[in-house]
């Protein structure tokens, strides 16, 4: 009760609709549970979470309650690979925190430092009806970016939900040039740090620095090199999947997530079994470098037809449209992905992927991250018509939304429109 | 009954339209072919020889069309014969040398043109051998011609193709205040750049404003100051010092051409500059914010010349009336942003409000990922706008893709549109083209069939894709 108080507070003084989270429900709706779809379904929701879920749920009385009229409605779309929040303007170094390639530190790289609630890609986030984003380094000094984090989309001052969630390493190309220019060169600082992190501290009274990471750094990817930190790996190229599968294969204590994996549908069942999820772009179907020549459209669909636990993101501009999830989704569904495993891929994969039990699910003792659509959610055609996050209905407007009623007419007759606010 | 369409819509549509239209005249003064007069200048030397592929009559039954300018007909018969819109009608009876696809339940549009690409100039794979789309040397490359970059094996042509482009521009980069020539395109896989170049298209000036030739000139290379331009006023000082230059150049070869005598010292970067002035050479001009438009737009007053697009144009929204009021058209993403300061006031209703303006919008790609959907990109714009009260419809809204982007690049004589006559340059949608679950089911350019969904083995692979891992993999 004292987190969800202090959220709302937090809440209140950024455009958050409401004072505090409403015991709500949602009559009516064509739901996507993040497991299954139910028609005519009602949601509950109490204290800022989900109470009860499905066709006979029961409305407490004199709760308010809303009738969709069978419009859809989602759990918040969890965008699992993002940069919004920790960079304002892309090409303006001083508002970028995504990498910091003049920096001596590495895996100590904690992201959630960075992180500002109000930078206004989040809110235009946000009214796309993504309510939670797993916030990803950029390409920095090393191989390894950083660490990154789970924040929801409310602006609010205390809206990251699990800092450090993972550790972030570059390999494949990237990966490469990070490490002094080749594949061999960034296998072998990973597996020297694997041993630096694994054996600190005891390593380091002897000496000072590890083979590859430095006292602090060494320290930072404890967690990940014994498994119990999540480890993203960028990697691209069938080959270099393998690579990382046969690292799984002699540290099986190892929690690994791919992103990228253009070719991944060439070692789909290999990495089906050896238990790998995957994030990828299912807009990728260029050879856009050697690493990718295999990419195709249809790779949602073949990692998903071979089990592996495959969710989507929109590569192209991961901070200030990781709204383009939506799209991305339906368009793997017009590659062949099912619309249900689609819905899942954007909902309760990310939050499997981040081990976030109750996130992008609406089923009892959920986070009330509801999202209200106008049309099926997938659909370039469609926008949520309200949003919840944590049970407290979200503003809809953004700076953008401002621009744009500033504009819609052009009379300055009386004058300037620096004047319409 | 018969009743073919095109005049009627034409003028349904011809306010929204109107903006572009000086566009269609320059079309009819583009740089004639090498001409044999002794003396003048070749305008024309590196000529296309793109000829349409041989095509049989085919006759899409029963399809929700759109004709690209504004036109919207529910179970209508569009014939392809001869490489051209033989006739679009209620209903129309196959002979025998006809092929007839049923089209029930399908939609039938103009072939999309993307006014804004780079495919070819910065192909994939996005080697550092391959990065041959700006001629960065120099903050004024009016001598390079983009034409001369392409790499006709970029796999990307066959993914736009994929997406319904039936046609393109391809520009320099942006790095420069004069970019260089642009190229107009079909979308036919070709072994040579001059195999693809659309025949009589205009040539085109890629211009620059804003950050990019500050940054690269004036901050580039590390020294400081880099050299100029080093600012937005210095970015106006250099275009105005150019066509200081080009005026006087022109100047001269007019008077030769009336008067006779020494021929005039051929200068490359000029030949490009005077094109312009002499109304033969369309200018598209990168320039995100309002205020900067407002001023190139004095510009060209000054010099006597018309800006024919604004590129990327993200704040067109602010000034849609003076753009409506030039006749310039913009050309848009439906919602990119952010990624620099002069994109940081961009908003999904950019397009709608430069289009319920009156004023000429686009939609472009810059992309070669976002080349292969421009039909969600209008679909975004389209609905983005509905939601802020801003009534268009669907069938209006095609000619973001088609109909103003051929009237930008001065080929909507050609293609562009759905009217007989025209370049059969057509596209069978699976479903409503502005779903994100339609795809591209057949894509014909002048009638020939270039794209087929369900025939991958039908489909183009580059050379660059031979014997590599997913060739011929449907992408």
């Amino acid at each position: 009760m004292i987190r969800t108080t202090l959220a709302l507070l937090a809440a209140s003084s950024i455009g958050a609709l409401g004072t505090s989270a409403q015991d709500i429900a949602v009559q009516n709706a064509k739901l996507w549970t993040g497991d299954r779809m139910i028609e005519n379904a009602t949601v509950v929701i109490e204290d800022g979470e989900v109470t009860a879920v499905g066709t006979g749920a029961a409305i407490p009385v004199g709760m308010e309650t809303i009738d969709v009229e069978g419009a859809w409605v989602t759990p918040g779309i969890f965008a699992p690979y993002s940069r919004a929040g920790i960079v304002e303007v892309g090409s303006e170094v001083s508002t970028n925190d995504t990498a910091a390639g003049a920096s001596v530190y590495t895996a100590a790289l904690d992201m959630s430092d960075g992180f500002n609630p109000l930078e206004t890609n989040v809110a235009v986030t946000r009214i796309q009806g993504v309510t939670r984003i797993a916030v990803a380094p950029g390409f920095g000094a090393s191989l390894f970016g950083g660490q990154g984090f789970i924040a929801n989309t409310s602006g609010a001052a205390n809206s990251v939900d699990k800092q450090k969630a993972f550790m972030f390493i570059n390999l494949g190309e990237a990966g490469s040039g990070l490490s002094g220019g080749s594949r061999p060169a960034a296998w072998a600082k990973l597996r020297a740090a694997l041993v630096d992190a694994r054996t600190y501290p005891a390593r380091y009274f002897a000496h000072n620095e590890g083979d590859a990471l430095s006292r602090v750094d060494a320290l930072a990817f404890g967690p990940a090199s014994r498994g119990s930190q999540l480890i993203l790996i960028r990697v691209s190229r069938a080959s270099d999947i393998r690579k990382v599968i046969e690292l799984k294969a002699e540290s099986s204590s190892l929690n690994i997530a791919l992103v990228g994996a253009e070719e991944g549908w060439m070692v789909a069942d290999e990495l089906a079994k050896a238990g790998i999820p995957v994030i990828i772009d299912p807009f990728a179907n260029l050879p856009s470098r050697f690493e990718s020549l295999g990419a195709t459209q249809y790779n949602a669909a073949r990692l998903i037809d071979a089990g592996v636990p495959t969710a989507f993101s929109y590569f192209t501009d991961d901070s200030h449209q990781t709204r383009l999830i939506l799209q991305v989704a339906g368009n793997a569904v017009a590659n062949g992905v099912d619309h249900e495993d689609a819905l899942r891929a954007i909902t309760t994969v990310p939050a499997q992927i981040y081990g976030m039990a109750g996130y992008g699910s609406l089923q009892s003792g959920s986070v009330g991250d509801v999202v209200i659509w106008d049309g099926d959610p997938l659909e370039v055609t469609s926008a949520p018509t309200k949003i919840f996050i944590d049970g407290v209905e979200q503003s809809l407007e953004s700076r953008q939304t401002r621009l744009r009623d500033r504009y819609l007419s052009l009379d300055e007759s009386e004058k300037p429109l620096a004047y319409k606010h | 009954m018969k009743r073919t369409i095109g005049f009627a819509t034409a003028l349904l549509l011809a306010a929204g339209l109107a903006a572009c239209g000086d566009n269609d005249r320059s079309s009819d003064k583009k740089g004639s072919p090498a001409n044999a007069d002794a003396g003048e200048i070749n305008k024309n030397p590196y000529p296309s020889t793109y000829t349409p592929y041989p095509s049989s009559p085919v006759l899409l039954k029963d399809a929700t069309v759109y004709d690209g300018i504004g036109g919207a007909f529910d179970g209508y018969d569009v014939l392809l014969s001869g490489g051209n819109i033989a006739e679009i009608a209620e209903t129309i009876e196959a002979t025998d040398d006809v092929e007839v696809i049923d089209a029930t339940g399908k939609f039938v549009t103009p072939g999309i043109i993307d006014n804004h690409s780079h495919l070819g100039v910065y192909p994939s794979p996005g080697v550092s051998a391959h990065g041959d789309g700006n001629e960065v040397s120099g903050p004024v490359t009016a001598e390079v011609w983009a034409e001369h970059s392409i790499w006709p094996q970029d796999p990307g042509f066959t993914r736009s193709l994929a997406g319904g482009v039936t046609s393109m521009q391809i520009l320099p980069g942006s790095a420069n205040l004069f970019g260089g020539r642009g190229v107009i395109v079909k979308n036919v896989l070709s072994r040579t750049a001059q195999g693809m170049k659309f025949p009589d298209a205009p040539y085109t000036l890629k211009m620059a404003c804003g950050e990019n030739p500050k940054r690269v000139y004036g901050y580039g290379g590390g020294g400081f100051p880099g050299g100029a331009p080093f600012s937005r006023m210095g970015n106006l000082a250099g275009y105005r010092t150019s066509w200081i230059k080009a005026a006087e150049y022109k100047e001269k070869w007019d008077k030769w051409e009336e008067e006779g005598g020494d021929m005039p010292a051929r200068d490359l970067e000029l030949d490009t500059l005077k094109g312009v002035l002499d109304g033969e050479i369309l200018v598209h001009m990168h320039c995100y914010r309002a205020d900067e438009m407002a001023q190139i737009i004095d510009m060209s007053k000054e010099f006597g010349y018309k800006v024919t697009a604004f590129h990327h144009a993200v704040e067109s929204y602010k000034i849609a009336d003076k753009l409506a009021e030039e006749g310039i058209c913009s050309s848009m993403w439906a919602d990119w942003w952010g990624f620099k300061m002069e994109a940081y006031d961009g908003i999904p209703e950019n397009i709608p409000m430069v289009h319920n303006a009156g004023a000429c919008a686009v939609v472009h790609s810059d992309s070669d990922i976002g080349i292969q959907r421009l039909n969600q990109e209008a679909a975004k714009a389209l609905s983005d706008g509905r939601r802020a009260g801003i009534e268009i419809s669907d069938a209006e809204a095609w000619a973001w893709l088609s109909a103003n982007p051929a009237k930008s690049l001065g080929i909507f004589d050609q293609t562009g549109s759905l009217e007989s006559g025209k370049d059969a340059d057509v596209v069978l949608w699976t479903a409503d083209p502005f779903s994100v679950y339609a795809k591209a089911e057949k894509v014909f350019i002048d009638g020939a069939l270039m794209y087929d969904l369900n025939d991958p083995d039908g489909n183009p692979v580059t050379d660059f894709e031979l014997g590599q891992p997913g060739e011929g993999d449907t992408k």
